[in-house]
């Protein structure tokens, strides 16, 4: 298997604030992380370091083996290849669904606007999304707004897929649609790092499950494993908080 | 409430009612709001014009300010008796207005990416820009006017110095405009969540082309009222241009009062430049009242 994410010793700061404190990880190609940890852990920012959508103080972040953090790296060549859904799904909201999702292969991968249309239109249909096409994001509901996102993301083939909390935002009752289109991803091959709170969920996908505290990834082994027989005092305090609110 | 109810949903209950009629806001619905709105209109304006047709000077001043025949003779002009149509004269105000706007739109837009801008390289240009802007919106229009209308020409430098006046006053008007617009595009601009430029750029759009598909279009609609606002105001101070001896229509006014010794041209031009304002005004007014029932109803397009 290749390795599609290698990160070495990455540190981030905001300010006086460092988030993230060495952290080092490798994804293998067709490999479904997630990230638990409780808020503030560095989860997202991890993700959004590897889309390079932060800059990074120290250490090193390789995609398909390709040192990605040197200063002549063409930062949109490397997010062509990495999709990234957010919490707040951030659609443009001046833009109906099909526009959203055309958006960058258009501009970007310069797709002549009829094949764009096409593609984007059998994307929003595989995920049930077929009669939204002309709607605009605000007429959608918050699962339908997070596939719509989901969608858009993928449109570029990426070859990475990040996300980051993407059902936190939403209703209880919205969360299975959106984990059912990421349960689907991971089958279809996608490389994907996710954060996420739903530990059912990274239990019942993932193929490693690593626990963040304070910047750094404290445990990191397969979810039977992590979940049954955490080895860290931290981790077994985590989850037992975790099953505590019922959330396991 | 139980559903034998007399009082209907969505009206509040009986207990809440004032006794009597309470006053609604203007257009609040009903036939009663409409009666009570239009006779305290007529009341106002009767008062209004009670105090202007009663006062003392009342006839000199119809005489001075509403003559018919001077109004009518203002408005089309006499060059044999040496003064000019003022009616004539409002079209140069619309073209000096509709010429400022087009530049101004493009300008101010390129003053507030500056200010935006955060390159280093950019810095001594972001700095005479926040220079331009503090200049201009702090100095009179009219100063500006005299400024480039007197100055220019008496510097004699070639093409610049030889414009026609009417071009140093748009100019003096573009330029103070500027200074004013591009700080309610910069607004505009702020006005867009930064997690919209993330998510841009997490597809792989470069900085320009989010900028001009993703913010723009969201912060140009955020600042439709605020800028026709300051449009509205941009078509009444093209009269100032006529200080430079342009013959717009506050100049032919002035040259009719000066000649015919009444004042019923400034009327005229007042009129014509309500018949300018007023539609726009009325336009801004929609947009801001369709912007917030948008907003209310949850984003409706």
């Amino acid at each position: 298997m290749s390795e599609a994410i290698r990160i070495d010793d990455l540190h981030k700061s905001f300010g006086a604030n460092e988030v993230l404190r060495g952290i080092t990880l490798a994804v293998d190609s067709h490999e479904v992380i997630c990230l638990i940890g409780a808020s503030g852990s560095g989860k997202s920012t991890l993700l959004r370091c590897v889309n390079l959508l932060e800059p990074i103080d120290s250490g090193r972040i390789s995609l398909f083996g390709q040192d990605v953090t040197g200063p002549r790296i063409d930062a949109n060549l490397v997010r062509r290849q990495i999709g990234i859904v957010f919490q707040a799904f951030n659609l443009f909201p001046h833009m109906t669904v099909l526009r959203n999702v055309t958006l960058a292969p258009t501009k970007v991968l310069k797709t002549p606007p009829a094949r764009a249309a096409a593609e984007a239109r059998a994307l929003l249909d595989r995920f049930g999304l077929s009669d939204k096409c002309d709607d605009y994001p605000d007429r959608l509901s918050g699962g339908q707004q997070q596939r719509v996102a989901i969608v858009r993301a993928l449109a570029m083939q990426p070859q990475i897929m990040l996300l980051d909390e993407v059902t936190s935002a939403l209703d209880p009752e919205l969360v299975a649609e959106v984990l059912e289109v990421i349960t689907e991803l991971a089958a279809g091959g996608m490389t994907m790092l996710i954060a996420t709170h739903e530990m059912g969920f990274a239990r019942d996908i993932a193929s490693r499950v690593c626990f963040l505290e304070g910047g750094t990834i404290i445990e990191d082994a397969p979810p039977a494993e992590l979940f049954t027989t955490p080895r860290d005092e931290r981790t077994r305090r985590f989850l037992r908080r975790i099953v505590q609110a019922k959330r396991l | 409430m139980d559903a034998n109810s007399p009082v209907s949903p969505g009206q509040p209950a009986g207990s809440f009612v004032a006794a009597g009629r309470g006053p609604r806001l203007l257009g609040g619905g009903g036939t009663g709001a409409t009666v009570v709105s239009s006779v305290s209109t007529i009341v106002v304006l009767g008062i209004l014009v009670a105090i202007i047709l009663l006062a003392p000077g009342a006839r000199a001043v119809e005489h001075a300010f509403f003559s018919p025949t001077d109004m009518w003779q203002s408005f089309i002009g006499n060059p044999r008796k040496g003064y000019y149509s003022v009616g004539a004269a409002i079209w140069l105000n619309i073209r000096m207005f509709l010429v400022a706007e087009v530049l101004i739109l493009a300008l101010a837009l390129l003053v507030a990416l500056i200010r935006q801008s955060a390159s280093p390289a950019l810095f001594p240009i972001r700095i005479l820009a926040t220079g331009y802007v503090d200049f201009f919106r702090g100095v009179p229009l009219i100063l500006v006017i005299f400024a480039l209308g007197f100055g220019v020409p008496a510097l004699s430098l070639p093409v610049a110095s030889s414009q026609p006046d009417v071009v140093y006053g748009v100019a003096a008007l573009v330029l103070s405009y500027c200074a004013y617009v591009s700080e309610v595009y910069r607004a505009g601009l702020n006005s867009v969540h930064q997690s919209q430029v993330a998510a841009a750029r997490s597809l792989g759009l470069s900085k320009s082309t989010a900028l001009r598909y993703v913010v723009l279009p969201q912060a140009v609609r955020n600042i439709i009222p605020p800028l026709l606002n300051d449009f509205i105001s941009l078509q009444k101070d093209t009269a100032l241009v006529g200080t430079l001896g342009v013959i717009e229509a506050n100049k032919a006014a002035s040259i009719y009062s000066e000649t015919v010794y009444n004042f019923s041209s400034f009327t005229v031009a007042a009129i014509l430049f309500l018949i300018l304002t007023i539609p726009l005004a009325r336009f801004t007014d929609r947009l801001i009242e369709r912007d917030r029932r948008r907003r209310l109803a949850g984003g409706n397009r």
